[in-house]
């Protein structure tokens, strides 16, 4: 009943729910499925769609247009904002996450810098044996 | 959305062994509140009081700007009322009670009321007494949305059904509010529900309203933070700490009035913050009571 290119899917132990639904669309927005300049659902609406609180879609809403991904016009709707490329800045603020709590555990088990950029080392060493070889990587690799 | 639907102030009622002790709270048009709290805190006293159905022994009682319970003829239009001590008539079957409230209740919406019946797995021809808990349940949720009030007021609208029940019931609540002009006033100890589809949130404890405030800005003052703290440091000090549980080296503090200056302040003391993680509802609630009760023993 509530599938559908809009559809948004939410787990109850998924974390906050405005947080849920801002990561989904962000990846909607990334992936072009809800490409620039599209109209999303008004907040009442997606609301009623994901049985959440208005007040829940509502800050989902406000926290995407602070940071600019989406814009909403009074009486007019919500729509994904133009001239953004929106993959890059995704990945990036969860590569930043990421690294964070890495370097966060990595002195809470008293590692040191270099130790930890050691590992970093290593674990794109990893990824890169696991990535399809080109030219290119196996020249940075090496 | 800023005209209020309920609103009650200083309201309170002695009984020989409880006393609802000065409610004040309101609710805008086109929201939904749900109401928390534990066995005999005073959730169902506070719904009558709303439905007319108990005079308050003083306070002002407004509910779709109606005075309670002077007015209470005109307010019940527009009011759908759900409860468990409700009854249906047991020899009677489900489309007998359809008739029954289409004939008294003119906004009645039979192909609407027809749609819930399918949803809610209900057979019209069956009688009352051969229903199941959940089954009479839903039935007289049924019988309140097919009058499509402005108000719903649902005492424990989900306690005793099945989670896909659940699910229906709350995708209906949520549908009711995709009209602006109506509002929602459910009580529940279910708190996933309550944190899944309320803009609003009401603690009671006691008798006593402890929270009332938006969900989200609830949600986002409460958080656990777990820190390590080596034997040369103390336990950092941060604001709303209501309650520290874990060992000494390896501390857990809720805090009410989280704030990220937090994760500084404990390094600045030579602790180191492991996480920080939001809470659900029910952890707020519980966290929340205890406190209160540790200060306050009945």
């Amino acid at each position: 009943m509530h599938s559908g290119p809009s559809s948004i899917v939410l787990s109850q132990t998924g974390g906050p729910l405005y947080q849920q639904i801002m990561d989904q669309i962000k990846q909607k927005i990334a992936v072009e499925e809800w490409k620039a300049g599209d109209e999303i659902p008004s907040i009442r609406q997606l609301a009623v769609d994901l049985r959440v609180s208005v007040i829940t879609v509502k800050r989902a809403y406000l926290e995407l247009e602070r940071e600019g991904l989406i814009v909403t016009q009074h009486g007019k709707g919500s729509f994904v904002a133009t001239g953004i490329a929106v993959g890059p800045h995704l990945y990036e603020q969860k590569l930043s996450v990421h690294l964070e709590e890495a370097a966060r555990l990595g002195t809470t088990i008293g590692m040191s810098g270099r130790e930890l950029v050691s590992r970093l080392r290593k674990a794109l060493d990893e990824v890169d044996d696991a990535r399809p070889v080109s030219p290119k990587s196996l020249k940075e690799s090496q | 959305m800023n005209d209020v639907c309920v609103r009650l102030e200083g309201v309170s009622k002695r009984y020989p062994h409880f006393l609802l002790d000065n409610i004040s709270l309101d609710l805008p048009v086109g929201s939904i509140l749900g109401f928390i709290g534990a066995n005999g805190a005073g959730k169902s006293t506070t719904i009558r009081i709303l439905m007319g159905l108990v005079r308050q022994d003083s306070g002002s009682v407004q509910v779709l700007g109606h005075a309670m319970p002077a007015e209470q003829t005109a307010a019940k239009l527009d009011i759908g009322y759900v409860s468990e001590d409700m009854r249906l008539y047991g020899s009677a079957t489900l489309a007998w009670h359809m008739n029954f409230i289409a004939s008294i209740y003119p906004q009645w919406d039979q192909s609407y009321a027809d749609t819930l019946v399918r949803r809610f797995d209900l057979r019209p021809e069956q009688k009352i007494k051969g229903l199941s808990h959940g089954q009479r349940v839903k039935a007289a949720l049924l019988l309140a949305l097919g009058r499509q009030p402005r108000l719903l007021l649902l005492d424990e609208p989900t306690t005793g059904l099945d989670p896909v029940a659940r699910r229906e019931v709350l995708a209906e609540l949520m549908a009711v509010l995709a009209d602006e002009r109506r509002t929602i006033f459910f009580s529940s100890h279910n708190t996933l529900d309550v944190e899944q589809i309320s803009d609003r949130i009401a603690f009671i404890d006691r008798g006593r309203i402890i929270a009332l405030e938006e969900k989200e800005d609830l949600l986002d003052r409460w958080r656990r933070v777990r820190l390590v703290v080596p034997p040369s440091a103390v336990l950092p000090q941060f604001p709303g700490i209501v309650e520290v549980g874990g060992t000494e080296r390896l501390p857990v503090l809720i805090t009410n009035h989280f704030d990220p200056a937090v994760v500084s302040l404990c390094q600045d003391r030579g602790a180191t913050v492991q996480s920080i993680d939001s809470m659900t509802l029910e952890e707020i609630f519980v966290a929340n009571v205890q406190s209160r009760r540790e200060l306050q023993p009945a």
